[in-house]
């Protein structure tokens, strides 16, 4: 059970990491670009 | 607490006015909960539309930093974004009150949301438009009644233009957000355990998760008050981190002998035997059982 508390660390740790190397490609630009516009599908146009 | 994160997350005002989306620099940052980023209020990016088009577009990449943001809230709390912000799931506390009944959900429903993040995560690169070489984010085109409401009603109602273009998929998705609205007045949370992806997702999260219920089983006097008090009907005492739990928290307030404890600590169970602590649990169990 107490092992479970280094499970909560590691995938805290594994999220923060991920999005540090997602904001270093830019991705966050990336995002923006699609919800400045309009999105077709949501409102259901394709 | 979900009121003010609803309107924090929808805070453009005037986009409700003028049936416009907000255009500025937040709309970068991507929320950890379902907010389709075509809400005229919307400040941030929606992750399930945002991870989708990332991987329909033409690198086919998954988004690290939309996966990133979501693990770290799963990671931290599991559903409990689910439970305190998402507005979604605030609009389905609402139109649950007042409560006419509360039916079950047939098991075999539950494992819907769970498809559903599967068509989230690998249908926009697996069922590509051959002429364009693109995917699409299959999940916002053909089922989340969340963009329905926020972009469909409110923003594609009221522009001419995109009015006209409206057709039979339109038709569809106001169907199954007609079909979600009147399954609030009688289920708890309808969307959020049949077809929520993310939901289906933060609940994987939810044993394992650093904030977590804790059952101290010597406190407990098997009254079963928090099953009474959890609008899903969940056994708490059983599985008090159950996939299903929205973390509403209702058990922990319920509980009479503060058996429950929604913490980042470990269970009584789970510490390093202190003899000065345990005796007196030990009495106290005593005297209940006699």
């Amino acid at each position: 059970m107490k092992d479970q508390r280094w499970i909560s660390y590691g995938l805290a740790a594994a999220g923060i990491c991920m999005l540090l190397a997602g904001l270093a490609r830019g991705e966050a630009a990336d995002v923006m670009q699609k919800a400045v516009m309009i999105c077709l599908e949501c409102i259901g146009i394709r | 607490m979900q009121f003010a994160a609803a309107l924090a997350a929808n805070a453009h005002l005037t986009g409700f006015a003028e049936g416009r989306i907000y255009q500025g620099p937040v709309k970068q940052v991507c929320v950890p909960f379902l907010n389709c980023y075509s809400c005229p209020g919307a400040l941030g990016a929606c992750p399930v539309g945002s991870y989708q088009v990332m991987l329909a577009m033409s690198g086919h990449s998954v988004s690290l930093y939309v996966a990133g943001v979501v693990t770290t809230a799963g990671a931290l709390g599991g559903r409990l974004v689910c439970g305190w912000l998402c507005p979604f799931g605030l609009l389905q506390e609402v139109l649950a009150r007042p409560r006419v009944c509360r039916l079950p959900v047939p098991r075999p429903l539950l494992w819907i949301k769970y498809l559903m993040l599967a068509a989230v995560l690998f249908l926009p690169v697996l069922l590509i438009n051959s002429s364009t070489g693109l995917g699409a984010p299959y999940f916002c085109t053909y089922v989340c009644p969340a963009g329905t409401l926020e972009a469909g009603l409110l923003v594609g109602l009221r522009d001419p233009a995109l009015r006209a273009l409206m057709g039979p998929l339109f038709i569809w998705k106001v169907a199954v957000l007609a079909a979600f609205l009147v399954a609030m007045r009688f289920v708890y949370r309808p969307f959020c355990r049949t077809a929520c992806p993310l939901g289906a997702f933060y609940g994987l999260f939810n044993p394992v998760s650093l904030w977590r219920i804790r059952h101290d089983a010597g406190r407990c006097r098997q009254c079963h008050t928090c099953r009474e008090a959890c609008p899903l009907q969940l056994a708490v005492d059983r599985s008090p981190n159950h996939p299903e739990c929205v973390r509403c928290l209702e058990c922990v307030r319920a509980c009479p002998t503060a058996a429950l404890a929604f913490t980042a600590r470990p269970a009584p169970q789970d510490q390093p035997v202190d003899t000065e602590r345990s005796k007196p649990r030990a009495a106290v169990k005593c005297r209940l059982n006699n």
